[in-house]
């Protein structure tokens, strides 16, 4: 569950990123933010894991109310998020393997345990044979794959997810798109922004659209935008 | 979670840091080199400052003694008729103290400096004396002290060092006041060269350091391997100056232990003192390492 409770970020230049926002996401639900750049969205998914801290108002993530929480708690706040960036953001010394277990290590799995998750989420994104690969050796497309199976590696509630289709092409984004369906009709929370159009058309679920710091849409199944159809 | 069960878990995460620091120390490739480069560099000249200092105060040592009267007392004479000589000596004037030192006390202070070859002659084999040291207000004192002493019964000879000791301590007073801070200095130079390096090579992985902390890495967890890296990279560092230093000094204890043979200055015995420069140098070398890495870490890990 994520609640935005009158929520404006500031930062220091002045500039209004977000803008008195109020927003509800359920447990399950599958949510997209769109709008243009520099709309406000990459704020708003960044404070979901207190990467940016609002100005003002409240942010509830599952029990932790973010404007009280203490900077110690906030890898315990992450450990129930997995988090998805447009650039994978895979650690480049590690093998995949390696990129998947360091998630789970740091919540002190034992090493059997790390094992047996890493092969089971590597079987759901159908990488299994690159586990012994760098991250340089995976196309874009498999990459992300990596880093979305790093991401539910640790069975979080809520999958957080900034662009991930954004470097990849139409093909292997809905490649990916299927990977996050499934992921949320096992139960996980999907917060997806994108600018691809066409999978918010194709893949109907409930549409935030924010421009300008404040949400100027939010429609269940909604189209990517009510102007007109962006390619 | 039980107390057992806690300890297992922290020695499990303990030996991923460790192996993971050291794969980390593989994949880094030239910039461990480099910054393993550094610590050489530093360690090499630290290594080289102290040996040289520590000789100079052996030596500055050595001056001291020599500007002291040694009382060496007759073989056979008993423990009534040496307290009189004491008694005698006390009422010298000039005569600041005076300390009793027996034949095995010299020879282990023999064997101390020239190694353990000497220890044949323990027991009654020793072929050493009683000795009492004298030291004086001021050293030119030393002469009148010595011609007095040798004329108490029971007393074999009075030996003092020249003058010239004297000013030989001046020179080597001044070689050790700037040894020390030349040291100093470079010690701060070596901290701060071993972490700057360790500090550009952690930079280059900043984004590697952001992506921890997303998927929820504590601070600490993410600390320790690079932690334990730096200290890798120092002990490593460490390694090629403590075998240079100890060739180098070795040899140049067998070159200038031949042209020192004529005085009563010595240099250190390479076997008892270069461990313990060896151990200096590794230890500077991990605690800079660790500190350097723990200390540049710190600013990326602000949330």
């Amino acid at each position: 569950m994520i609640e935005f409770k009158n929520v404006t970020k500031k930062y220091a230049n002045d500039i209004t990123a977000t803008d008195n926002i109020s927003v509800k996401i359920k447990t399950g639900e599958f949510v997209y933010v769109v709008g243009p750049s520099g709309a406000g969205k990459s704020t708003f998914i960044k404070m979901m894991y207190r990467e940016e801290v609002p100005t003002s108002g409240e942010i509830k993530v599952n029990k932790y109310e973010l404007e009280n929480i203490k900077s110690r708690e906030v890898p315990y706040l992450r450990r129930e998020l997995g988090i998805v960036f447009q650039d994978f953001k895979l650690l480049p010394r590690l093998t995949i393997f390696e990129n998947i277990a360091y998630a789970l290590q740091v919540i002190e799995k034992t090493p059997e345990e790390v094992t047996e998750r890493v092969n089971r989420v590597l079987e759901l994104v159908n990488l299994v044979d690159k586990k012994n690969n760098f991250p340089t050796e995976l196309s874009g497309g498999e990459q992300q794959r990596i880093a979305i199976a790093r991401a539910i590696a640790n069975q979080p509630s809520i999958l957080i997810a900034d662009e991930p289709t954004g470097n990849l092409d139409p093909e292997t984004a809905e490649e990916i798109m299927d990977i996050l369906e499934r992921i949320n009709q096992g139960g996980t929370t999907v917060v997806m922004a994108t600018h691809n159009s066409y999978i918010v058309n194709e893949y109907k679920h409930r549409v935030i659209e924010i421009n300008s710091g404040r949400i100027i849409r939010d429609e269940e199944g909604g189209v990517y935008s009510n102007e007109k159809a962006n390619v | 979670m039980k107390k057992g069960e806690y300890t297992a878990m922290k020695k499990l995460t303990f030996k991923r840091h460790l192996a993971e620091s050291l794969k980390s120390l593989k994949r880094n490739g030239w910039m461990s080199v480099a910054a393993i480069s550094a610590v050489t560099v530093t360690l090499l000249l630290v290594g080289v400052l102290l040996s040289i200092l520590l000789n100079v105060n052996k030596i500055a040592h050595d001056v001291e003694n020599d500007v002291q009267v040694r009382v060496i007392i007759d073989r056979g004479t008993n423990e009534k008729q040496i307290k009189q000589i004491k008694q005698k000596l006390t009422k010298i004037d000039g005569v600041k103290k005076i300390e009793f030192s027996s034949r095995s006390e010299e020879l282990k202070n023999i064997i101390g400096v020239y190694g353990n070859d000497f220890r044949l002659f323990r027991g009654d084999s020793n072929p050493l004396y009683d000795v009492y040291v004298v030291d004086t207000k001021s050293p030119s004192q030393t002469i009148t002290v010595a011609n007095k002493a040798k004329k108490i019964k029971n007393v074999y000879d009075a030996r003092y060092g020249g003058i010239a000791a004297k000013k030989l301590f001046k020179v080597v007073g001044t070689v050790q006041r700037w040894g020390a801070i030349i040291s100093i200095l470079l010690l701060f130079v070596a901290v701060f060269l071993i972490s700057n390096t360790i500090r550009i090579t952690i930079l280059s992985r900043k984004d590697e350091i952001g992506i921890m902390r997303l998927v929820g890495a504590t601070n600490n967890y993410i600390r320790w391997p690079f932690v334990l890296e730096g200290a890798w990279t120092g002990l490593f560092g460490a390694i090629i100056p403590i075998v240079l230093v100890d060739v180098g000094y070795n040899w140049a204890y067998a070159v200038l232990s031949k042209s020192l043979e004529s005085t009563s200055y010595r240099l250190l015995v390479p076997g008892q003192f270069l461990w313990q420069i060896d151990l200096l140098l590794a230890v500077i070398g991990i605690v800079i390492g660790a500190l350097g890495a723990g200390v540049s870490m710190s600013k990326f890990l602000k949330i």
